[in-house]
């Protein structure tokens, strides 16, 4: 079977359409087994998340998010690496931006604070990903095992280093002290009002666009680059890449720090953009989501975007879908996303190879 | 200090329970070529249904059955994506995990509209402890009373069960047939096939053993350990058993050990809250409770030990084609 007979757009836009329908029509099934209707339900869902200003402000800041874990994941997956460990890698790359911004708030300007913050994000997110990665590429330890124990330990670490070195005196609260506001990434909304456009206020910031650079920086690394020639044919074939000459354990390390990195950025979004303090657990699963968003946006950049904005418009259409039918809670969003997870990803074969030899058939008959 | 640390031992056992329960059904699906990282969804979907079914008719026992069905069905989902489509194992079982997390949550405030909650269990509907007998009589005999009696007995019947599950598992792994078949496919799954037994047939039973007991592990948790269902309440148990997997090296009698040295820390660190030690100060929780997993990383790095896994887990099979 080869894949060249078969027409491009069924490969990147039938059988993902597909997938994804199936994912839909089983959630639905499931609000219809809870009394619900589930038109309705996709109707308060598509108002929800982009009928209003506001809703597509927190559509587009819940896919910043997604955006940053969705392309750790697929770099990584890129070079036939499953890196599972974005959640602690996002974590601990939000403690990278709460350090700098802790320390330089009182000082600094906000054109200072912000490199340094991601790059902050980007060394955190980076070496957390370190050393699952040099026990892969140098000792044979499986990555996805590795990553998946540092995140309870990353999980571990920050629980350790708020409520005992960062948390603010005499509060019970574990998070930092509020940064001063030259330390907050700003919002869109107070950017784009002196220019005459008003959009209704939302958790929206300045992380989008660099989640919108992050997407041409892997576009162009991946496809227009040597080292990502290497990351690709690593991944599409470690023995070919080895026999090329491709010394496949700094590959294998450079393409997960870089997937660390991407995930610690969310920690920009979440810590410098909206929370403006260091807090547990502000990660809130996105890790996770970032898999089915690559693995929906089929590894592309673009399909990433797609992907994000589709998962974040679920999350934010998700809250006010509970809102008006109070019997559907948002962890539907939850259970959508891991059908989407299974469809496109596991049980990814199960429509492909029969359609593709569908279209197969028909090119050679 | 002995009665304390007989304590300890006591609450090690009660924790480590869910964890052989877990532990030992990873080792039949990873024994037969199957990652199961869904080991976390399995638990906590069964102690839901376990929970949830426990309430309605009162009968703990039925909550276990239905418990176990749930953890089953799941696995099934997982063969379906692993077995009969070659799809990845890890992404299926993320899939299940996820899938779980969110449809607990939803299906429980649909049926009992408690916040994600069950209601209280209570008499029946709860696996109580059990007095061995002359537990009482035999208590104040000096070591002998107080290990008899504080911690041998007085624990519910799946504390037993979980124990007795470890021969049991050497058993049918190293002693029967199935168990010889069971290594084969997932050492070398093209010799199985070649000697006419199905990989496939094989690999399914294996994760219909896998479900059966991550069901039985959610439901202790939910039913026996606990008075109900908790949003979450897996809490990770199901990773730490695959850490435990790995750390007793797929045979079930390390593997029982490593359930129970995660189990004794995780008991170190609830008693060592706040307890100061003299010449080292207070020891952060944290610490003790990263120990697992640092332990396991150790271990796969190669620093303590070699952790070589079944040769041919994670791969799909494809029957060779003409």
């Amino acid at each position: 079977m080869s894949q060249a007979k078969v027409p491009t757009w069924v490969s990147v836009a039938l059988i993902p359409f597909l997938n994804i329908m199936m994912a839909f029509i089983v959630s639905g099934l499931v609000i219809l087994a809870i009394g619900e209707n589930p038109i309705e339900a996709a109707g308060y869902l598509i108002y929800g998340a982009f009928g209003y200003d506001e809703g597509v402000g927190y559509t587009l800041y819940y896919a910043t998010n997604l955006i940053f874990t969705g392309l750790a994941v697929s770099v990584a997956f890129k070079g036939g690496l499953f890196n599972i460990g974005g959640e602690g890698q996002a974590y601990i790359g939000g403690l990278g931006v709460g350090l700098v911004c802790l320390a330089l708030d009182h000082t600094m300007p906000l054109y200072v604070i912000v490199p340094l913050a991601i790059i902050g994000a980007a060394v955190f997110g980076a070496g957390w990903a370190y050393i699952p990665a040099y026990l892969q590429a140098r000792r044979g330890s499986h990555i996805v095992i590795t990553t998946i124990m540092f995140n309870f330990i990353a999980s571990s670490l920050m629980v350790y280093l708020i409520v005992n070195w960062l948390k603010e005196d005499g509060r019970m609260a574990p998070n930092s002290r509020t940064f001063e506001e030259n330390a907050w990434l700003p919002y869109l909304h107070k950017i784009l009002s002196p220019l005459g456009i008003e959009i209704g206020d939302s958790p929206l910031n300045l992380a989008f666009v660099l989640a919108l650079i992050c997407c041409v920086l892997v576009w162009a690394l991946l496809w227009h680059t040597r080292w990502g020639y290497q990351l690709r044919t690593l991944g599409t074939n470690p023995t070919a890449a080895r026999y090329a000459g491709i010394d496949t354990a700094k590959v294998t390390i450079w393409g997960m720090l870089i997937s660390g990195g991407l995930a610690g950025f969310v920690g920009v979004n979440e810590i410098m953009g909206v929370n403006h303090s260091l807090l547990l657990n502000f990660t809130a699963g996105y890790g996770f989501a970032g898999i089915a968003v690559s693995l929906m946006g089929r590894n592309h950049p673009i399909g990433i975007i797609l992907a994000a904005i589709l998962f974040g418009a679920l999350y934010q259409g998700g809250s006010e879908l509970a809102f008006e039918i109070p019997t559907i809670t948002p962890e539907i969003v939850i259970v959508i996303q891991g059908l989407v997870i299974l469809f496109s990803g596991a049980l990814e074969h199960m429509f492909k190879d029969r359609i593709e030899g569908f279209f197969i058939r028909r090119a050679v008959a | 200090m002995f009665e304390t640390l007989i304590l300890m031992l006591d609450a090690t056992m009660r924790v480590s329970t869910p964890l052989i329960f877990a532990a030992l059904a990873g080792l039949f699906s990873e024994r037969a070529g199957i990652v199961d990282i869904g080991l976390e969804g399995k638990i906590l979907g069964s102690a839901f249904a376990a929970a949830a079914a426990a309430a309605i008719f009162g009968s703990a026992w039925i909550g276990l059955g239905f418990g176990i069905l749930a953890s089953v069905a799941l696995a099934m989902i997982h063969g379906f994506a692993c077995i009969t489509h070659r799809g990845d194992h890890i992404v299926s079982g993320v899939a299940i995990n996820t899938i779980v997390a969110g449809l607990t949550v939803t299906l429980s405030m649909y049926w009992f509209s408690m916040g994600g909650q069950t209601p209280t269990l209570s008499g029946d509907a709860r696996f109580l402890s059990i007095t061995l007998p002359f537990a009482n009589a035999l208590a104040d005999v000096p070591v002998i009373g107080l290990i008899y009696s504080e911690l041998l007995s007085g624990h519910n019947i799946l504390v037993y069960l979980a124990f007795a599950m470890v021969p049991v598992t050497s058993w049918i792994i190293y002693k029967t047939r199935f168990g010889l078949r069971l290594r084969a496919v997932g050492e070398n799954p093209h010799a199985v096939d070649t000697a006419g037994i199905s990989v496939a047939f094989l690999r399914y039973r294996a994760l219909i053993i896998c479900g059966i007991l991550c069901g039985i592990a959610g439901a202790y948790l939910s039913t026996a350990h606990n008075a109900g269902f908790l949003k979450d309440m897996s809490a990770g148990k199901g990773y730490m058993a695959l850490a435990a997997l790995i750390f007793g090296k797929w045979r079930p009698v390390p593997v029982l050990l490593a359930c129970l040295l995660f189990g004794f820390l995780d008991a170190v660190a609830i008693r060592m809250q706040g307890v100061v030690i003299p010449g080292i100060g207070e020891v952060p929780v944290q610490a003790i409770e990263v120990l697992p997993y640092v332990l396991t990383v150790l271990l796969l790095a190669g620093f303590i030990g070699k952790a070589i896994g079944p040769k041919a887990v994670g791969r799909p099979y494809v029957k060779e084609r003409a």
